[in-house]
């Protein structure tokens, strides 16, 4: 059986994302997926539902969501005040939403995007193996008024879950970001691999899916280099000096020096951040098993 | 082989990056692709994808890499072998281009930059025959390689806020089809009428790496019918097996 949510109001920016699309990327189709990919799974395993299970993630200013069945849901990531029927929603826990009840948001208290998860998953429109939206992939790019979510209503009673789950949150309010070195890192000064580990970074108010740039620059004489590959979570650095941080919905190829990559963890961290925000790169070198 | 190339380093947690010589070359592309087909055949049990651009593979692996020097040594010995030329497999596509002034934006510009008749312009682009070296920037934008030196121009110093859906351009060395609506600062010769793109389909994109396209110049009569005969499924995209 299949239960909807109805969106009452949209919010700032929130879209349906699960693990992205892979093997796509040689037609030029961006990886996709959550910014924070260890929140939208702690939000599905609380829930006992599948790592792979589409999420809501939900950036800064959430919306207003009117159940229209009965649901179990859990919500992970940043704090953004979420209340159900007057009362606040713990983050990590499974909370009952019953017929009717509507889910909103309040103030940003920490992070910058939360993840929804409802028990059974969104069961929206799946395209190359997934349902992260995306502008010319999929049918929707962003939450809009009026919208009907579909979702899987499971036996609710039955289900068990983890109630237990004591997620990691650390991560959001970290204050440094992990990063290997890039192809291009090796092109740079001494000097200037010295100033990446020292200086402190501000996020720029140009953040988004496709990518977040940082306001302090680094000065360089870097050559372009031929169109190459570049993933999620790779730092590019422009002629002008500007760093631009890649990130889910990123184009697939790109030509300028790609300096740094950022960890797993790393994209974690910088997708819970928001404008004005300050941070520093710790550096991460590859083992060497020799 | 050379000592320096094929450069293999990680690239973050999941994957690896091979690069070859930098430079833009048929040579070049396709020792790229052998290599390419070659990983892709070696690890189709597990769960990857090898991307290819003008001189690197990226090899991007779902999960972390637990043993990533084992790996790299692994991807090492696989170089050992020489390339051979993979010409069997391309195909040439022939696909029409509307060059007239509604569609060619750009082409009075160029005319006159480069003290040359449109019609000349218009020859020599579609006498060309253009490799395909990968997909990249957006879903289904085919990066063409191969364009004679009199039609090289920089890209326009103010990039268009929206170029048109099969928008034909030219930008410094290379020639593409814009198969979206973008922004984008390619100088603008004609349009194609043919989607190559469709995210319906499975693969969503016909045309690959290694292929060949050829340019046909056609009327604007010719663009309605062809969009027209597209609409109705009547039209069939023309192709050959392309043995150089």
């Amino acid at each position: 059986m299949m239960g909807e949510i109805e969106v009452l109001q949209p919010g700032l920016y929130s879209s349906i994302q699960d693990l992205g699309r892979a093997g796509f990327q040689k037609y030029g189709i961006p990886q996709g997926g959550a910014m924070d990919i260890y929140a939208a799974k702690t939000a599905n395993l609380v829930l006992r539902n599948k790592a792979k299970d589409a999420v809501l993630e939900i950036t800064q200013m959430g919306p207003k969501l009117k159940f229209t069945q009965a649901a179990k849901i859990a919500i992970s990531g940043a704090d953004l005040s979420p209340v159900v029927g007057g009362k606040t929603v713990a983050q990590n826990t499974v909370v009952k939403i019953n017929s009717g009840e509507t889910l909103s948001f309040g103030r940003r208290k920490s992070g910058c995007r939360a993840y929804l998860a409802v028990q059974g998953g969104f069961k929206t429109e799946k395209i190359f193996e997934s349902r992260s939206w995306y502008n010319g992939i999929s049918s929707f790019s962003k939450l809009e008024k009026g919208m009907r979510l579909k979702f899987e209503v499971n036996d609710t009673e039955k289900a068990e879950t983890f109630a237990g789950v004591k997620p990691f949150s650390g991560y959001i309010t970290a204050n440094h970001i992990e990063v290997y070195p890039g192809p291009e890192y090796d092109a740079l000064t001494d000097a200037q691999k010295l100033l990446l580990e020292k200086t402190e970074y501000g996020i720029s108010k140009d953040n988004n899916r496709m990518a977040i740039q940082l306001l302090e620059p680094l000065v360089n004489e870097l050559d372009a280099i031929i169109t190459g590959p570049v993933l999620p979570g790779t730092v590019q650095l422009t002629p002008s000096g500007k760093m631009i941080v890649l990130m889910k919905d990123a184009q697939t190829t790109g030509g300028y020096p790609r300096i740094l990559q950022l960890s797993e963890n790393g994209m974690n961290t910088i997708a819970q951040k928001v404008m004005g925000e300050r941070f520093s790169f710790k550096i991460l070198h590859y083992k060497e098993d020799r | 082989m050379n000592g320096k190339f094929p450069k293999i380093s990680p690239m973050g947690e999941r994957a690896v990056l091979v690069e070859f010589e930098p430079e833009i070359s048929q040579e070049v592309l396709e020792k790229v692709l052998f290599y390419k087909d070659k990983i892709s055949l070696l690890y189709h049990e597990v769960k990857l994808e090898v991307i290819n651009t003008y001189n690197s593979l990226l090899i991007k692996y779902i999960s972390s890499i637990e043993d990533l020097y084992g790996e790299i040594l692994t991807i090492k010995t696989l170089f050992q072998e020489d390339a051979v030329s993979r010409y069997s497999k391309a195909r040439l596509y022939q696909l029409p281009v509307c060059y007239s002034k509604k569609f060619g934006l750009d082409l009075q510009l160029i005319s006159e930059e480069k003290k040359m008749e449109t019609q000349e312009i218009i020859r020599l682009h579609s006498n060309t025959i253009f490799t395909v070296y990968f997909i990249g920037f957006l879903p289904g934008f085919l990066y063409l390689g191969g364009l004679p030196e009199e039609l090289y121009i920089p890209r326009k110093n103010e990039p268009r806020l929206a170029i048109e859906k099969g928008a034909v351009g030219i930008g410094e060395k290379q020639t593409g089809i814009y198969p979206q609506s973008s922004p984008g600062g390619w100088q603008i010769i004609g349009n194609c009428p043919v989607p190559f793109f469709d995210k319906n389909k499975l693969p969503p994109c016909e045309i690959s790496a290694g292929d060949k396209v050829k340019f046909y110049p056609v009327s604007e009569e010719e663009f309605e019918q062809i969009s027209e005969d597209i609409s109705n499924g009547n039209f069939k995209l023309k192709s050959e097996k392309y043995d150089g």
